[in-house]
Parts: C-alpha cells; sequence; structure tokens
C-alpha cells in the first residue's frame, strides 16, 4: 500500500511527520478489505472488544470503591452499590458484563467452527483466540472469587482444589495458590491484584496480538473461500470491500442491538434468574455453610458437568483439563479441502450441530445436582464431546472436499 | 444472513428454556405476589419490620434516612415510627440483641435481612412466615416451620396469625420434607387443599394475615435492592434511545451498502 501523507499543511502534516496516523488509518481501515458478505456471526468479534473496554472503564469505578480482604470485600460491594452514587448502576454492568462476555466469545467461536476459520492460514489466530479465552476464565473465575460471597468462597474451594489432584505437587500447589491453609486474606488479595491488573493486561496484549494476526491473513466469511485469490483488474479483491466505512457502519448496528439487549438484562434482570449472580452470593463467605448445591457461574459449567461426570477425581480433572485443551487442536484435526461448513457433508453437519447442542446441554447438566438422571445424562454427553474431536478428522477428510462456488454468496440489498 | 440468524436465535432460545425452569422446589409453596411499586404497602411493611422484627433482626446495609426517603416517610413520622431510641436517623438499622446473647436465647443469632430476598427469594420469606405451626416436640419454641424445618426463630407473629396445627394426614408426609412433587399448592390456613387447621386463634383472619406478611416481604424485597424502582424507570428510556439509535445505525449501514453489488 501507498505511502500517505495527508494534509497541504497544518496540524495534520504536522502530526503525520511524527506519527504515521493517516498510514495507519489507509492500511487498516480503508485499505484494508473484508469479504462482504458476512453474516450476523461476524459481529462477535467487534462485539467482544467493545465488552472487553466496557469491563475495564466499569472495573476501574468498581475498583475506587472496592476493599480487597476477607473482612471487608463483601460489604464494600454492599455499601457502593446502596450509598455511591450510580454504582447501582456500574457494578451489575461489571458483573452482567462478565457473562455477556462468554455470550459474545462462545459464538465468536462458533462461528469459527462454523465457517473453518481456524483452518490455515489462520491456525496461530485461533490459537491466540484460545489464549485469551484461557485468559479471560482466569479473570473470570478471580473476578468471581472477589465479593466473597458464599458462592464465591465454596466455588473457589472447589476450583481450586482441582489442581490438588495433580500427582505429586498437588497440595503444595494448591497452597502456593491460596497462599495459606484455606481461602483467606492472602488468596483474596493477591487474586485482586490478578483480576484487576496482571489478567487485564494480558488480555489486551493478546487481543492486539489476535488483530495483528488477522490483518495479516485477513478475514474468512461464511463461504470459507479466500478473497484474496480473486483479484480485480485494480489489484484489489473483488469480493472485498474497504472495511472502514463499510464495517464500520455495519458493525455499529450490532453495537446498538448489543447494547439493547444488554441494557434490558442490566436493567430489568441483573440477576437473570440467579444464572448471571447466583443467589448464595448474596450472602457473605461462610465456612461453615456450604450452599444448597455448588455450581460454577453458566459459562463454566459444561467443563464442570465433565468433572462430574468421573467418578474418580483426578481421572475427571484430566478430562475436564482436556475437554477445553482439545479446541486448540482443531485445526489439524480438521482434514477437509473446505472451510465453511455450507461445502460439506451431511456427516459434517450433523457432527457439528450435535456438538453444539451437547456444549448447551452439559452447561445445563453443570448447573444441576450431580444425582440420579443428572450423572447418567453428564455421562452420555461427556462421551458425545469427545466424539466430536475423535471423529472429526474422519468425518471431515470424507465429505469436506466437494465442489465451492467461485465467487463468495452475496445478495445486493 | 437469515438462516445463520435463526441459527443464534434458535441456539439461544434453546440455552434459555433450558434453563429457566430453575425454580424453588418445595413442593407447595405458595407465590408472595407482593408488588414492588406499591407504595403504601412498602410502607407498611416497613412500619411492620420495625415494630415486629427489629427487635432481633438488622438491616445493617439500610439508612433510616434513606428508608424514608425512598418510601416518601414524612421526617416526623420518620422519627416517631420508624427510628429506635436512642438512634440517630442517619444510622443504620441495626438490632439492639447483642449477638452473644441471641445465640445464647435461640441457638442462632437471628441473621441481618438486607438481602435475604435476594439470597432466598420473597416467595421462601413469604411461605416461611406463614408456614409456622403449633409443634410440641419443638421444645424451645412450640412451634416448627415447613419452609424452614427446626427453624430457630419463634412465631414472632402468633399474636395476629395465631398458631396453626398441621392436619394429622399431611403432617407426616409435610414435615418430612415439605417437597412432595406435584403436590396442590396450599391455599390460606383453614382452605381446603392446605396443610393446616386452625389451632390457636389470632387477632387478623387468614386473609388479613397473608397481607400482612405480603407487605413485610415487599418492604425486604425493597431493601434488598433500593434502587430496582429507579433502576426500572431509567431502564425505559435507556432502552428507548438504544432501539433508536440501532434504527438509526441500521439506516446508515443501509445507505453505505447500497452500491455494494
Ligand atoms: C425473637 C427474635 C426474632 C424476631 C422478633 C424475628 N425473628 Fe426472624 N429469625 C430469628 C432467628 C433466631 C432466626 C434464625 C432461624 C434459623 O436459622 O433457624 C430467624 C430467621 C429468620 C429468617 C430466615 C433467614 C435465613 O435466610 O435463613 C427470616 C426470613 C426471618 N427470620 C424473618 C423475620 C421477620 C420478617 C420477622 C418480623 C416479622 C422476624 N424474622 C422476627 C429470630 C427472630
Ligand atoms: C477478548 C476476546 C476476543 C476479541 C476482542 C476478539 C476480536 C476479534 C475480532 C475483532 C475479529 C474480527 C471480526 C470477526 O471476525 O468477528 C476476530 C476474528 C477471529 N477470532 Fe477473535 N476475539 C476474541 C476472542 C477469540 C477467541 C476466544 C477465539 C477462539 C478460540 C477467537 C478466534 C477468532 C478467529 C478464528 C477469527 C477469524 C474469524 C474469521 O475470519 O472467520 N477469538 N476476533
Amino acid at each position: 500500500m501507498a505511502t500517505v501523507i495527508e494534509g497541504k499543511g497544518g496540524f495534520r502534516a504536522w502530526l503525520n511527520k511524527r506519527m504515521p496516523v493517516d498510514q495507519f488509518v489507509a492500511d487498516q481501515l480503508t485499505g484494508y478489505y473484508a469479504p462482504k458478505n458476512f453474516n450476523v456471526w461476524y459481529f462477535f468479534g467487534s462485539l467482544a472488544l467493545l465488552v472487553f473496554v466496557m469491563q475495564i472503564v466499569t472495573g476501574i469505578f468498581v475498583t475506587m470503591h472496592f476493599k480487597p480482604g476477607e473482612a471487608t470485600a463483601w460489604n464494600s460491594v454492599q455499601v457502593m452499590v446502596r450509598e455511591v452514587p450510580y454504582m447501582w448502576l456500574i457494578q451489575p454492568m461489571h458483573a452482567v458484563g462478565a457473562s455477556f462476555f462468554f455470550v459474545v466469545v462462545y459464538l465468536h467461536m462458533a462461528r469459527a467452527m462454523l465457517y473453518g476459520s481456524y483452518k490455515a492460514p489462520r491456525e496461530l489466530l485461533w490459537i491466540i483466540g484460545m489464549l485469551i479465552y484461557l485468559a479471560l476464565m482466569a479473570e473470570a473465575f478471580m473476578g468471581y472469587v472477589l465479593p466473597n460471597g458464599n458462592m464465591s468462597y465454596w466455588g473457589a474451594q472447589v476450583i481450586i482444589n482441582l489442581f490438588g489432584t495433580i500427582p505429586g505437587i498437588g497440595p503444595d500447589l494448591v497452597e502456593w495458590i491460596r497462599g495459606d491453609y484455606g481461602i483467606g486474606d492472602a488468596t483474596l488479595n493477591r487474586f485482586f491484584s490478578l483480576h484487576v491488573i496482571a489478567l487485564p493486561f494480558i488480555i489486551a496484549l493478546l487481543v492486539m496480538l489476535h488483530l495483528v494476526a488477522l490483518r495479516q491473513v485477513g478475514s474468512n466469511n461464511p463461504d470459507g473461500i479466500e478473497i484474496k485469490e480473486k483479484l480485480g483488474k485494480d489489484g484489489l479483491p473483488i469480493d472485498g470491500v474497504p472495511f472502514h466505512p463499510y464495517y464500520t457502519v455495519k458493525d455499529i448496528v450490532g453495537v446498538g442491538l448489543f447494547l439493547t439487549l444488554f441494557a434490558v438484562v442490566v436493567f430489568f434482570a441483573p440477576t437473570f434468574g440467579g444464572l448471571f449472580m447466583e443467589p448464595p452470593n448474596f450472602e457473605p463467605a461462610n465456612p461453615v455453610s456450604t450452599p444448597d448445591h455448588i455450581a460454577p457461574v453458566w459459562y463454566f459449567t459444561p467443563y464442570y458437568a465433565i468433572l462430574r461426570a468421573v467418578p474418580d477425581q483426578k481421572i475427571g480433572a484430566l478430562l475436564m483439563a482436556a475437554s477445553v485443551v482439545a479446541f486448540l487442536f482443531l485445526p489439524w484435526l480438521d482434514r477437509a479441502k473446505n472451510k465453511s461448513i455450507r461445502y460439506r457433508g451431511a456427516a459434517s453437519k450433523i457432527l457439528l450441530g450435535t456438538f453444539f447442542i451437547t456444549f448447551v446441554v452439559l452447561m445445563w447438566l453443570g448447573l444441576k445436582p450431580a444425582d440420579g438422571i443428572y450423572v447418567l445424562l453428564a455421562r452420555i454427553f461427556t462421551t458425545l464431546y469427545f466424539l466430536f474431536f475423535i471423529l472429526l478428522p474422519f468425518v471431515s477428510k470424507a465429505d469436506g472436499n466437494g465442489p465451492v462456488p467461485d465467487r463468495v454468496t452475496y445478495h445486493a440489498h | 444472513m437469515r438462516t445463520s440468524t435463526y441459527g443464534i436465535v434458535a441456539l439461544l432460545a434453546f440455552a434459555g428454556t433450558a434453563f429457566a425452569a430453575e425454580g424453588n422446589n418445595a413442593g407447595w409453596e405458595r407465590p408472595a405476589e407482593n408488588q414492588i411499586a406499591n407504595l403504601p404497602s412498602l410502607q407498611r411493611g416497613a412500619r411492620n419490620f420495625m415494630a415486629y422484627c427489629s427487635g432481633c433482626h438488622s438491616l445493617k446495609f439500610v439508612r433510616y434516612s434513606r428508608l424514608a426517603e425512598d418510601l416518601k416517610i414524612s421526617d416526623e413520622l420518620r422519627d416517631q415510627l420508624l427510628v429506635k431510641p436512642g438512634a440517630k436517623f442517619t444510622d443504620y438499622i441495626v438490632s439492639s440483641m447483642p449477638e452473644k446473647d441471641a445465640t445464647e436465647w435461640f441457638g442462632k443469632a437471628p441473621p441481618d435481612l438486607s438481602l435475604t430476598a435476594r439470597s432466598r427469594s420473597p416467595d421462601w420469606i413469604f411461605n416461611f412466615l406463614t408456614t409456622f405451626y403449633a409443634d410440641p416436640a419443638s421444645r424451645q419454641t412450640g412451634v416448627n416451620n415447613l419452609q424452614l424445618p427446626g427453624t430457630a426463630m419463634p412465631h414472632v407473629l402468633s399474636s395476629l396469625q395465631g398458631v396453626p396445627r398441621l392436619k394429622a394426614v399431611s403432617h407426616e408426609s409435610a414435615a418430612a420434607g415439605a417437597d412432595r412433587a406435584g403436590a396442590e399448592p396450599a391455599g390460606e390456613s383453614g382452605h381446603s387443599n392446605s396443610p393446616f387447621e386452625p389451632g390457636a386463634q389470632g387477632s387478623l383472619t387468614p386473609e388479613q394475615y397473608d397481607n400482612f406478611v405480603r407487605d413485610t416481604v415487599n418492604f425486604l424485597q425493597y431493601a434488598s435492592d433500593p434502587t430496582q424502582l429507579e433502576r426500572q424507570s431509567l431502564g425505559v428510556w435507556v432502552v428507548l434511545f438504544l432501539l433508536m439509535f440501532t434504527g438509526i445505525a441500521f439506516l446508515l449501514k443501509k445507505e453505505y451498502w447500497k452500491d455494494v453489488r
């Protein structure tokens, strides 16, 4: 792309001589071509960015009034929402925002699985995405522990104890994480530090790398056809449109829709029926009173269901780790020639569809007590979960090679 | 575009219905049917709480002044009826009972009720306060409770409700777990499908008593989340604004995209 130094003089020229502002806009926005056939699934990347920024901004205010520590944390949250102007709005925005972050990220990941976006040349983009996901899980977990409600306490107990199942170093590791023999002041203070500084910083860095990798290879699209392979006479992709203004105006529509949904929840159902804020967390941590049944927040429950599906806790923990890590290998497990699900056979469609349903069913099972029929169901669906990763190489190889169209599917409006 | 939109909607709808089925499981609970926007009910509830509950329970995150302001109670009435002797109107509503004594008397300190409507639910409290019954086996208080079997709380409202007895037939099953799945919801005390039969009489009719409890529960729901009304009324405007914003953004997008072929 040509070097741009805009402006005949004055401030803009002055600025551009010292910092490549116009160059950046030309390279990254007006001169960056994205496929013109994006559908709603392509809203979720920009929305993830929006939620991330929103969490940082609301988090700054929550941090001003939050007092980390065993004796002060829970009270300080109650006092801030009741007595500090507008914290009754900002604190729930932060808490509900965490759930919305996962809604957005899960849909973002589902999109990549639908359209084979993790396949070459986007493997690294996918892997960076997975690292973001892991960091986000740590961030959300620690954030949940901070207010020291009763579910915070018992949830943390369960999750941290999982590290105790690691042979040899387990027990010492658990103590090292907590900084104490139980979850106490030391734990809460270090979680505060990690939640407020270390992890947001790491996530911001990873998001930057994610976008750099995206710009290098360009976006995939619902047809899974590389638009860079069909250039016009001007050397630009025929099926692409400049990111700015076309996708900036389109993403703003996504932002509007998203914020409307978000506002409905924050203003009218912030606890979302106990899913986004669990009832036991309206009681302070109490080491002698266990909640009726301990369940993590909904976005962790698929993995929690897998953990509990296995009688042996060590194997359960191992399977749970495997169920998260498995996503990292998708770029190589998927051996189809075609990327998008649109140009794969029925077997691939059934396999992926079953996987999505399995994930949601496990999510639901993780919220249920682990007894009776639920255990049996959890075992069935855990098996289905792993079957997806086991069958994918064969199914994708067999029915992912049909003909694909020359150009992307696009109906002008 | 369309199929994928439906895909997302279907996925979310599926998730929504799958999770929405959570609920309370004590088999024959009644809904509290309190109305949080009903100001007179909230005012009566505040009065009830101060008269019948505040001796044991605190509302340690609620100040008298805030309460009076939110519930539109005048300064005179506030100082006369709400503020406890010795307390300032800006104080938090704390119980005068020392925790150590309370633990000694009841075996368990009465918990703070600031957030009980959120940790338990208004329905739960409503059922707790309407299902005390005479139980000679309970030596401490002489009563038991279907919602919280073996509770340490005495039936402090017995002068109003009286003390119902459990019907002989339902005694066993109800007291055993109070969660017969699919059992019919209990009517008011004395109603045909109620598990209760009248015992010692109180000064209120069953209906009046339910309303008394309803007001009190309503007040506790307010106390658990004092800004909920303000939040909802602001929310209407925010959502309307965002819908308008989205509409305009959509038109803008259409304008830009109309020449993409
Ligand atoms: C004589 C002291 C006393 C009075 C007066 C009193 N309570 Fe209680 N209350 C207790 C005790 C003690 C407990 C603990 C019971 C237990 O956990 O077994 C309790 C428990 C409760 C609980 C259950 C809380 C929970 O989450 O477990 C609620 C709700 C409650 N009381 C509401 C009220 C209301 C409303 C009033 C006024 C109408 C009231 N109480 C009056 C002593 C009292
Ligand atoms: C903070 C979290 C994240 C942010 C801010 C973010 C941001 C973005 C943005 C802005 C895009 C381009 C727009 C779009 O395609 O929707 C994108 C694309 C992509 N992201 Fe993410 N992302 C995040 C998390 C993840 C995660 C967790 C994964 C997967 C594990 C992931 C995988 C991908 C892939 C594969 C693409 C390319 C998709 C395609 O071109 O079809 N991202 N991301």
